[in-house]
């Protein structure tokens, strides 16, 4: 499986206003992202994720090194539409990125940027709607709808530009418990049915352990970079970095500092549970 | 309180005025006023009227509605009825001749004409917006002004511009009903006072909204722009504008009004 997102000693540096010097963000950061993978990036606040998911699609460019997009350059002007088209983007704020007042047409708004026929545009329209389970809500006002409905508007808006990957830098990051998880699983389903390539910016543990890898970003460097279990098994590292492992993993790494020899791998309750029963019937 | 702004209110339905090609009620609504400009005594006044009942009647609109919408120009209606009363200087007698006013024939039928010119202009726009979604209004707007790219009217832009502030009203009302909940939490005073105090206790409401609204804008930018937005240039459309026999037929009948208008214009009625 070939790449689909490639970044090579990536240096960024926010500029200064008027005489003030600017931030640098990246110094030297490497990255590579499989093609229908899904990957998790974590790191506390202003450790540069959301800096480098506006990489991805041109957004920013970078002060030094290379970003490549199926193989394009995001700095090669003449490819930013085919970039754009291949990597779509969610943001945290759900009312900040629709545009239109009735869903189809904000749904609508992507294709018809790309010059597409109105009758592909339709079929587009519907089957986006339908994979994020919105069909029903096509002739509706956004502003009616609730946060988890519209961030799930938003990545329709997406899809409906047949994006190859799809990056969401924290799009659950102002939702209700319903509406993370129903934000989740369109994410987890488009990953799995569509082989859509998932790189999701989170603050939240137990989403980051559904995927497939997962990155630490810590001060603009990788941390830890590998399986979920491998990764939050590192509990004295995430600690060390003011993040916190999935609350199961917690649980084993606190009953094994009291004395027990639980496993850290445990990224949800029943598995955590099992491996709680084992233990006890030793 | 802010929930009650009917801006640009739509109720949706499938009646033949709602199925009407946007274009087409733009149009008519041009020709409709210059019907009523044109339209000089009585009878004129009693074909626009009867015409607008009719629209309305086919509309399925609630006549309440547009009532409704009327309240807040009592003001103006009051206003220009006074002025054409008493500052129309007519022939012959004076009705009331009382201190300084005069009130002549001329001044008071001037007066009825006016309020009720105004009211028919009023009318005829509500029924546009309340039959015509804000976006479909836009998109028909965009395809009359087409033209005007020759002359380096930026159509588009403006479309979208007013496309995105129609999206972003309620949110930014949602916002400034926030806004005063957060700033009455904190001992802020909308409602005593008088005009200057309450111009001035506006202006804790209206900094953070103007902050937050250059936030938006700027995320909605960026939004904009992961979607491949660059401008009309090559830009498509899910929905085509098409007009349809309906729209022919309603188009005949704008200049059967307009004719008839202008007839009774040159007999003076």
């Amino acid at each position: 499986m070939g790449e689909i997102i490639n970044v090579e000693h990536l240096a960024y540096t926010y500029p200064g206003v008027d005489d003030t010097p600017g931030v640098a963000v990246f110094k030297d950061l490497n990255l590579r992202v499989d093609a229908g993978s899904f990957v998790a990036v974590l790191g506390g606040n202003g450790c540069g994720k959301s800096t480098l998911a506006k990489h991805f699609n041109s957004i920013l460019l970078p002060c030094g090194g290379k970003v490549w997009v199926s193989g394009m350059d995001t700095s090669d002007e003449n490819k930013l539409i085919a970039i754009r088209r291949s990597v779509g983007m969610v943001f945290q704020n759900p009312d900040n990125q629709i545009v239109a007042n009735v869903v189809e047409e904000d749904v609508a708004f992507g294709p018809e940027n790309l010059g597409i026929s109105s009758a592909e545009i339709r079929r587009r329209v519907d089957h986006a709607l339908k994979q994020v389970g919105m069909s029903k809500y096509a002739k509706h006002a956004p502003h009616l709808l609730s946060g988890g409905q519209k961030q799930r508007i938003a990545i329709a808006g997406i899809i409906a530009m047949e994006p190859k990957c799809i990056v969401l830098d924290e799009p659950t990051a102002m939702l209700d418990p319903r509406g993370r998880r129903e934000v989740m699983e369109t994410v987890t389903k488009l990953n799995r049915e569509k082989g859509i390539t998932i790189v999701l910016i989170t603050h939240h543990m137990d989403e980051a352990a559904q995927a497939q890898r997962v990155v630490v970003m810590h001060r603009g460097e990788i941390a830890a970079d590998g399986k979920p279990e491998e990764v939050f098994s590192q509990v004295e590292l995430l600690h060390r970095l003011g993040l916190a492992a999935p609350e199961s993993v917690e649980l084993c790494y606190e009953l094994n500092r009291e004395g027990f020899d639980l496993p850290l791998d445990r990224l949800n309750e029943k598995e955590c549970a099992k491996a709680l029963f084992e233990a006890i019937q030793k | 309180m802010l929930k009650d702004i009917t801006l640009g209110q739509y109720f949706p339905g499938n009646s033949v005025v709602h199925r009407l090609d946007p274009r087409t009620k733009l149009i008519l609504l041009v020709v409709y006023i210059v019907a009523l400009f044109l339209a000089v005594n009585w009878v004129s006044y009693a074909v626009m009227a009867a015409f607008l009942i009719i629209a309305i009647k086919v509309s399925t609109i609630p006549p309440k509605s547009i009532v409704r919408g009327m309240k807040p120009l009592v003001m103006i209606l009051i206003f220009t009825a006074v002025l054409n009363l008493f500052f129309t200087a007519g022939e012959g007698e004076p009705l009331v001749d009382f201190w300084i006013f005069t009130v002549y024939a001329d001044g008071l039928k001037r007066a009825v004409l006016m309020v009720i010119r105004i009211l028919l202009l009023i009318s005829g726009t509500f029924l546009l917006t309340y039959t015509t979604s804000p976006i479909s209004l836009t998109d028909g707007l965009e395809s009359l002004m087409n033209p005007l790219k020759a002359i380096k009217v930026p159509v588009h832009e403006l479309s979208m511009m007013m496309c995105i502030a129609l999206r972003f009203i309620p949110t930014l009302i949602e916002e400034t009903d926030k806004i005063m909940a957060a700033q009455k939490a904190r001992g802020a005073d909308f409602e005593s006072g008088n005009l200057m105090d309450k111009a001035r206790a506006l202006v804790p409401i209206l900094v953070p909204l103007f902050i937050s609204a250059f936030r938006r804008a700027d995320e909605l930018a960026t939004a904009m722009e992961c979607r491949c937005y660059q401008g009309g240039e090559g830009r498509t459309k899910m929905k085509l504008l098409r007009y349809n026999l309906w729209d022919f037929e309603a188009f005949g009948i704008g200049a059967v009004l307009l004719g008839l208008i202008i007839v009774l214009r040159t007999f003076g009625l």
